[in-house]
């Protein structure tokens, strides 16, 4: 009988699954410990502030910098959220009309590849001369833009054309149209793929805005990124590693709140989102 | 009283007749063809006329086109030679004949992302119906075929006979005049095929439409059918048109019988006819 029960209990934890809390806890802790020995290093060593401020200066600098610092933080993210969804928009939208149109992808494509594939840095300086002389901003928009463009579109082209070829047989013998078939059947085939781009693009369109922001490097500007150059110059650097931290907590939101979404579309039946059962 | 020759002419449901004899024709095939882009043919000079209310099975070995000829049935691809008249159908404006069939697919074919009864809905719902006035018919079929406890389930939590009987689902839900079955069960355990067998005949006595069953299973095709279509490879063609004269319904008694022993020889050996040239290079 108490054999019975011991091996009950070893079943219920010897599953292999690590609980919840363990892997919330475990972080957090570990996060609390390395902050703690910075403390304690940079007092101990006396480590001047202008080389690694102590977590206590950087806390304090985020609080009394807060206004300036939470205007660049609404900076940063309204650039980098327009960014995301014109991205969202026009990659999708080309990957439909690739699907539809051999020729628009054979056209097309190459030049898809060559933006992607020239460096941000190096087009930023034509961008911002064009448009970027009165109106910051919009080129950072563009730059931010252009990054986060390419994997939306790749993922989703490629999704489109992943379709089940007897689910495309069953829609020409129900002699669905063009609309139906997009709507019913490629869209949704596709859209683990594309919430797999769009994930990669969240990330993305964060780091067009800062290294935008770095190139344009001045005046009417007022985001993160700018933050963390100018705090630089003036050897603030408490407040350059609270801008640091901002970046940080705006990447990991974005990053945390398109995987919610893409849990919440796929989690009843793509298999990436589903729980296996043995 | 065993009877060792063939049953002839017994009291059936439907009547039974001569392979495309007295029944309306619902279907002619005459003189189909089909070449494939890298040349290889795959139909020849196929003739064959399909009866109202037949239970037809395309019988042969793998490679012997008879699901490119089922396909072709479904207007999935265009022919390379040949006719196929629908006698009883009207044509639309393109001249394309309006098949009014349903098609089931080896694989269950479905859309994982939809519950069972949105993938049952999906013919209705393409051809322009609410899904309010969709819902009684939806209820009806899901019913007919026993998955009441799983409209709202999706495809990935079914077992592989329950997706292929929403599979079936699909395609009747649209009450179609001719069901079209490409090798539906193949995949199945022999225990799953044995009951899904029973009820796709069950439900074909009762809706009374016209049965095309593709299947590589000389048995399966006597169990159901009461016309076997025998075709052999490179290219596929005909080579024997069998009534199956026994009564419905049919169940463990029939399996057990001298007749359907009979009928499984003679299915046979014309199968064995079929593969007499192309054993060798099977394998």
């Amino acid at each position: 009988m108490a054999e019975s029960n011991q091996r009950r209990t070893n079943q219920g934890t010897s599953t292999g699954e690590i609980a919840l809390s363990v892997r919330i806890i475990t972080p957090i802790v570990l996060g609390i410990l390395t902050i703690a020995l910075w403390e304690f290093a940079v007092r101990y060593w006396q480590i001047p502030k202008f080389i690694i401020p102590a977590p206590s200066m950087i806390a304090e600098a985020l609080f009394k910098d807060r206004t300036v610092l939470a205007l660049s933080f609404w900076s940063t993210l309204k650039i980098t959220v327009a960014a995301f969804c014109i991205a969202a928009i026009l990659g999708i939208s080309v990957a439909v009309l690739f699907v539809q149109s051999k020729l628009f992808e054979i056209g097309l494509f190459p030049y898809a590849v060559i933006l992607q594939v020239t460096p941000v840095v190096a087009i930023a300086p034509f961008i911002l001369i064009w448009v970027g002389l009165d109106h910051v901003e919009r080129a950072l928009l563009i730059l931010a833009t252009i990054v986060a463009f390419f994997p939306i579109l790749s993922n989703t082209t490629l999704g489109l054309k992943s379709v089940d070829h007897n689910l495309r047989n069953l829609f020409d013998l129900y002699g669905a149209s063009r609309f139906q078939r997009l709507k019913e059947l490629e869209f949704p085939s596709s859209l683990p793929f594309m919430l797999g781009g769009l994930k990669i693009s969240g990330g993305l369109a964060l780091i067009g805005a800062v290294v935008a922001e770095f190139v344009a490097g001045s005046g009417t500007d007022n985001g993160l990124a700018w933050r963390i150059v100018e705090s630089a110059n003036r050897l603030d650097i408490p407040r350059m590693f609270a801008a640091l931290l901002l970046l940080s907590i705006l990447g990991i939101s974005i990053f945390f709140g398109l995987s919610f979404v893409e849990n919440l579309l796929l989690h009843k039946w793509h298999e990436s989102a589903v729980r296996r059962e043995n | 009283m065993a009877r060792d020759e063939v049953p002839t002419q017994v009291a059936t449901h439907p009547p039974p007749s001569k392979p495309g004899g007295r029944r309306r024709p619902l279907i002619k095939l005459s003189g189909i063809s089909k070449t494939y882009r890298g040349g290889t043919l795959a139909l020849s000079e196929v003739d064959l006329t399909v009866g109202d209310g037949e239970f037809v099975s395309l019988l042969g070995p793998s490679g012997c086109g008879k699901s490119t000829l089922l396909r072709l049935i479904a207007g999935l691809g265009g022919v390379s030679g040949g006719t196929i008249d629908w006698p009883q159908s009207q044509y639309d404006s393109r001249g394309e004949p309006i098949r009014d069939l349903g098609f089931v697919f080896q694989e269950p074919t479905l859309m994982p992302w939809a519950t069972v009864f949105n993938n049952i809905y999906l013919p209705l719902k393409l051809s322009g119906v609410s899904r309010t006035d969709a819902s009684p018919r939806i209820d009806e079929i899901i019913q007919m075929v026993g998955l009441e406890k799983f409209a709202d389930s999706y495809p990935r939590q079914l077992s592989g006979g329950m997706k292929m009987r929403v599979s079936i689902a699909r395609a009747l839900v649209v009450k179609p005049r001719i069901l079209l079955l490409d090798e539906p069960f193949a995949a199945l355990d022999e225990i799953t095929r044995f009951r899904l067998n029973n009820d796709l005949l069950t439900l074909w006595q009762a809706q009374k439409w016209t049965v095309i069953f593709v299947t590589h299973s000389v048995f399966e095709s006597v169990y159901l059918s009461n016309r076997i279509v025998v075709m052999s490879a490179r290219p596929g063609r005909i080579i024997a048109d069998l009534p199956i004269a026994a009564p419905y319904p049919r169940g463990e008694s029939f399996r057990m019988s001298t007749a359907y022993n009979d009928f499984c020889r003679t299915t046979s050996s014309e199968l064995a006819r079929a593969m007499a040239g192309i054993d060798e290079d099977e394998h």
